[in-house]
């Protein structure tokens, strides 16, 4: 049986490049990809623990999370839809009207 | 196998179904009111939020735990409860005029600001990391399409671009921490974990710690707190300021209310490992947000700083995690939730056609065309800063005295030296407006259900001041239920 410990490692690796990902990539929709990354660590690490303790939550709990990260796709799509058509780009450097 | 059917008492979540309902009718509503009629939509919700309030009273006095253990009636969430109804009317009140000169005067606005609502409503009642999760979720998803809602106007499409990062950030960093929370005690229920970890001695344990750096980290965020408050300057400033308001009172109260439950009910046996970090950022946050203030020339940018300042102050309460410092914490919000609105309110008035008026610079002369206008901002001034007779004063002196007691001395001096540097970036809005020749006429974009909400909110700003009994008799019952 695989232990618990390296579905923690894959997840934290997940975890990671989802967030290394936020921070240096600048395109709106890869971003959205490197935060469905970081979800779906928490999803891996929710079952596996669930697995290992029997216990049925973790799994319900990660079912829960897909819907959200859905309905997060959906918003941020919709978004981004708004900021290509008002300034023809994709690229959140572009974004610099506020600041201070 | 059998399955047993939880118990599930739905009369727990009538307030919230009454909403949920009224939103879908706005939703299917819209299409067919003519633009020059939609204002009846928002005297529509405020009916409905009046309604939801008014099933409250099924409620009152119970302890309920229904849902598996996911949801909890008890005093403590009525209490916030009626402080996210009171919200969510005032900023209906607010914003009739101000959507109608930006052209967002849509159905959808109202809709969408009910479910925000909701999500806010469920969170001081959610006693299960997976119910706190997707409230959690259900107000932040909401709040990003109400900042992006102008969307013919750049900044408010960057500001709502902003908010959802980073806001999607958060989520994710706290739902890991939750991750580990239930790896590391098998369950998802606060009072589970709270057991799991009085049973063994976890105080140590690394992935403890990690799952609590990571839930600071996500609070932080959503909280503004230092160093993770880099978005809401921006945000503030982008977001139709009806929303703007409702982002620094509602968002910020409802993750306190959370907050409380999930560090005292939940993690209140590790007091140890997070009071620390907590103390480090409740500083960080109180000094940069009251020094970075003082420079700023735009008012709602001035205010995000000030409310990120806010923040720190209320970290007091939660560090201290005495009787006293929750006291204060719930006492301390609901003045600020009043005076907040109340400074929002006037930025709302300045916003004309032609003027986008969120300079401090617009506001030259207020008092020589308006006095009575000016006189009421400076009440909320004095309320932000702290100063008597106003709400703000009772919850500072609450929220100090609870530092003081649980020995924290250093932590009260250096929240009162940040009051005393606040003192002057209020004041030189102030002075703008008493010293400075007017530009013109100035019309203030009035509505009657406006000047409703403003004389609501310096009424309670300045009744909580002289008569806080009340409010604090409430805030002690509610905060019974963490003894």
């Amino acid at each position: 049986m695989i232990p618990v410990s390296y579905y923690v490692v894959v997840s934290t690796m997940m975890f990671v490049i989802g967030l290394l990902g936020i921070l240096i990539r600048r395109n709106f929709l890869i971003i959205l990809f490197a935060i469905e990354l970081m979800l779906n660590a928490a999803n891996i690490n929710l079952v596996a623990f669930s697995h290992y303790s029997n216990a049925i939550d973790g799994q319900i709990v990660s079912l829960f999370v897909i819907a959200i990260a859905a309905a997060e796709a959906a918003i941020g799509l919709a978004i981004i839809i708004v900021l290509f058509r008002s300034q023809r780009t994709t690229n959140v450097d572009e974004l610099n009207l506020l600041k201070w | 196998m059998e399955t047993a059917l939880p118990n599930i008492q739905l009369i727990a979540i009538l307030p919230e179904m009454i909403l949920a309902l009224v939103a879908c009718a706005l939703f299917v509503a819209e299409p067919f009111v003519p633009l020059e009629k939609k204002e009846s939509l928002g005297y529509f919700s405020i009916g409905g939020l009046l309604l939801s309030g008014f099933s409250l009273v099924f409620l009152w006095g119970k302890e309920i735990s229904t849902f598996n253990g996911m949801i909890a009636i008890d005093f403590y969430a009525i209490f916030f409860k009626m402080v996210f109804l009171s919200i969510s009317i005032l900023i209906i009140m607010m914003s009739f005029r101000y959507i109608e000169i930006q052209h967002i005067n849509l159905g959808e606005y109202y809709g969408l600001i009910l479910f925000a609502t909701i999500g806010m409503m469920f969170l001081p009642s959610a006693t299960d990391l997976l119910s706190f999760y997707l409230s959690l979720e259900l107000m932040s998803m909401s709040l990003y399409v109400l900042t992006a809602f102008m969307r013919k106007d750049p900044r408010s499409i960057e500001a709502g671009i902003k908010y959802f990062l980073t806001g999607v950030f958060a989520s994710g960093v706290i739902l890991y921490g939750i991750a580990f929370l239930y790896g590391l005690t098998g369950t998802t229920n606060l009072t589970g974990i709270h057991e799991q970890l009085a049973g063994q001695d976890l105080s140590s344990s690394p992935t403890l710690i990690i799952a609590v750096i990571l839930m600071v980290t996500g609070f932080g965020f959503k909280i503004a707190a230092v160093p993770f408050h880099m978005w809401a300057p921006d945000v503030y400033e982008g977001a139709p300021t009806p929303i703007t308001a409702f982002l620094s009172a509602g968002s910020k109260a409802a993750a306190f209310s959370v907050m409380l439950r999930v560090f005292i009910t939940g993690l209140e046996g590790s007091h140890d490992t997070w009071w620390q970090i907590l103390w480090l950022v409740s500083v960080l946050t109180m000094t940069l947000g009251n020094v970075v203030a003082m420079v700023q020339t735009n008012i709602k940018r001035l205010l995000a700083y000030s409310s990120i300042a806010h923040a720190g102050y209320l970290m007091i309460g939660l560090i201290a995690g005495n009787n006293v410092g929750l006291t204060a914490i719930l006492v301390y919000l609901v003045g600020y939730v009043f005076m907040t609105l109340g400074a929002f309110t006037l930025v709302i008035l300045i916003c004309r056609k032609g003027v986008r008026g969120d300079q401090i610079s617009d506001l030259r002369g207020l008092a020589r065309t308006h006095p009575l206008v000016a006189a009421t901002f400076i009440l909320f001034a004095l309320s932000l800063i702290g100063i008597p007779p106003t709400a703000g004063f009772v919850g500072k002196l609450y929220l100090f005295n609870a530092a003081i007691q649980g020995g924290f001395y250093w932590l009260a001096i250096i929240a009162i030296l940040n009051s005393a540097i606040s003192l002057y970036y209020y004041f030189n809005i102030v002075k703008v407006m008493y010293m400075d020749e007017p530009l013109d006429a100035m019309p203030l974009s009035f509505s009657p259900a406006l000047k409703v909400a403003l004389s609501i909110m310096a009424f309670v700003t300045l009744f909580l001041g002289l008569y806080p009994e009340p409010i604090i008799r409430g805030a002690i019952s509610s905060v019974k239920i963490f003894l």
